[in-house]
C-alpha cells in the first residue's frame, strides 16, 4: 500500500470522527432519536474510497476509539463501547463500508446518484442493521423480531442519510472528478 | 462508555496494559455462561468497589452510563416479560459489568501503552500483509488531523453563516469531503518527499 492510500484512509477516518463530533446535524427526527452524520461518513467511505480502503478507514477509526479516544457520536469512546448492547452496529460499519464499495464498483456504468444510493442502502443500512440485530440477539438475548422492531426506529434517519450520501457523491464527482477514482 | 483517561495515577495505572487487556478478554469469555444473577450482582459490586478505590473522579465516571440505561431497561423488560425476571436481570447485569470492566482499562491506560501492548499481535499478522509501522503512522495521522479537519469545518460553517441566515445545509459536506481528499494527497506527497514509502530505509 503506497503512502497515498495510507494518507487517504487515515484522513477519511479522521473525517468520519469529525462528522460525529458535529452537533449541527443532530436532528431530533423519528421519536427523539438523535441523528448524527457519523454513519453518513461510513457510507461515504465505501462510496469514495472503494471496498478495501473504505473498510480499512472505518476499521482504523474503531481501532483509535478502542485505544481510548472519544471519537464516536456524542463523545463516546474507549473499550466499553465494544461491550455495550449496540456493539454489533459499530462492528457492522466495517463490512458495511466494504459492501458499499463493492456495490459502487459493480454499478460503475450506472449514474452516480443511483449507484451511490443503492450502495449506501445495501452497505450502510442492510449490512449494518444485520450485524446490529445479530449483536442484539447475542449480547442482549433479544428475539430476532424484537431486535428488528427496536432498530426500525433508526430507519427513517438512515434512509435520509443514504439519499444524502447519493447526492453528495454526485456533487463531489462534479467538483473533483478524482474523488470517485476507484470506480474506473 | 465515555472515553477518558484518569490523569491521577492509581494502583490500576501501574499494571501492565497487556495484562489488563487479557483480564477484560478473559472476563468476557468467563461471564458468558454465567446465568445466576446473584453471582453477576456480586461481581458488579466488586467492580463498583474497584471504581471506589480509584478515587472520586472514577466514581463520577459511572454517571456516563446514563445514555445506555433506557436501552438496558428495554432489554431487561423484554427478557423479563418473555421468560423470567431473573433472566432479564442477568442479561442486564452482565452487560453493565462488561462495559464497566472495559472502561476501567480505558480510564487507567494511556493510548501509547495500549498501542505497545497490541503491537505484538500486529507482528503476528504480518504474513497477512499487516504492517505495524503503517498502523502506527495511520493512528498518528488520525489524531493529528482531527483538529485540522474540525477547524476546516468550522471555517466553512462560518463562511456560510456570514452570508446567509438559513441553517447550515448538508451540502457543505461536499466541500469538506473534497478538501479532505486534497489534503490527503498533499500529506502523501509530503510523506514521499521525506522518503517514507521507500522500503528498507526505515529502522
Amino acid at each position: 500500500m503506497d503512502s497515498r492510500a495510507v494518507a487517504r484512509i487515515s484522513l477519511f477516518a479522521a473525517m468520519i470522527a469529525v462528522l460525529g463530533l458535529l452537533p449541527t446535524f443532530q436532528l431530533p427526527v423519528a421519536g427523539g432519536v438523535p441523528i448524527t452524520a457519523q454513519t453518513l461518513g461510513v457510507m461515504l467511505a465505501g462510496i469514495v474510497l472503494g471496498p478495501r480502503r473504505g473498510a480499512l478507514a472505518v476499521l482504523l477509526l474503531l481501532f483509535v476509539v478502542a485505544l481510548g479516544a472519544p471519537l464516536l457520536a456524542g463523545g463516546r469512546g474507549g473499550l466499553g463501547v465494544f461491550f455495550a448492547p449496540s456493539a454489533g452496529f459499530l462492528l457492522g460499519w466495517v463490512p458495511g463500508a466494504f459492501v458499499t464499495g463493492v456495490v459502487m464498483q459493480r454499478l460503475a456504468k450506472a449514474p452516480v446518484v443511483a449507484a451511490a444510493l443503492m450502495a449506501a442502502i445495501a452497505g450502510g443500512i442492510l449490512v449494518v442493521y444485520g450485524c446490529g440485530i445479530v449483536g442484539l440477539v447475542i449480547v442482549a438475548h433479544m428475539g430476532a423480531l424484537q431486535a428488528m422492531l427496536a432498530t426500525a426506529v433508526f430507519l427513517p434517519g438512515d434512509l435520509m442519510k443514504a439519499v444524502a450520501a447519493a447526492f453528495l457523491a454526485k456533487a463531489a464527482e462534479q467538483a473533483y472528478p478524482a474523488a470517485l477514482g476507484h470506480r474506473t | 462508555m465515555m472515553g477518558g483517561y484518569l490523569s491521577r495515577t492509581t494502583w490500576l495505572h501501574r499494571l501492565p496494559a497487556g495484562l489488563k487487556l487479557l483480564m477484560v478478554a478473559g472476563m468476557s469469555v468467563a461471564l458468558l455462561p454465567v446465568q445466576d444473577w446473584r453471582l453477576l450482582a456480586l461481581w458488579l459490586a466488586v467492580v463498583t468497589g474497584i471504581y471506589g478505590t480509584l478515587g472520586r473522579d472514577a466514581v463520577r465516571r459511572l454517571c456516563v452510563l446514563k445514555p445506555i440505561v433506557p436501552l438496558l431497561v428495554i432489554i431487561g423488560g423484554l427478557q423479563g416479560l418473555s421468560t423470567q425476571w431473573k433472566d432479564g436481570a442477568s442479561v442486564v447485569l452482565r452487560l453493565l459489568l462488561m462495559v464497566l470492566v472495559a472502561d476501567l482499562v480505558t480510564m487507567t491506560t494511556t493510548m501509547s501503552a495500549l498501542m505497545d501492548a497490541v503491537e505484538p499481535l500486529f507482528r503476528l499478522l504480518r504474513p497477512l500483509g499487516v504492517n505495524s509501522r503503517k498502523i502506527t503512522l495511520s493512528v498518528a495521522l488520525v489524531l493529528r488531523f482531527i483538529p485540522v479537519l474540525l477547524a476546516n469545518w468550522r471555517a466553512r460553517e462560518e463562511a456560510w453563516r456570514a452570508r446567509s441566515r438559513r441553517r447550515v445545509p448538508l451540502r457543505i459536506v461536499v466541500l469538506f469531503l473534497i478538501e479532505t481528499l486534497r489534503l490527503a494527497d498533499q500529506v502523501a506527497e509530503a510523506l514521499d518527499a521525506r522518503g517514507y514509502g521507500r522500503a528498507g530505509r526505515q529502522p
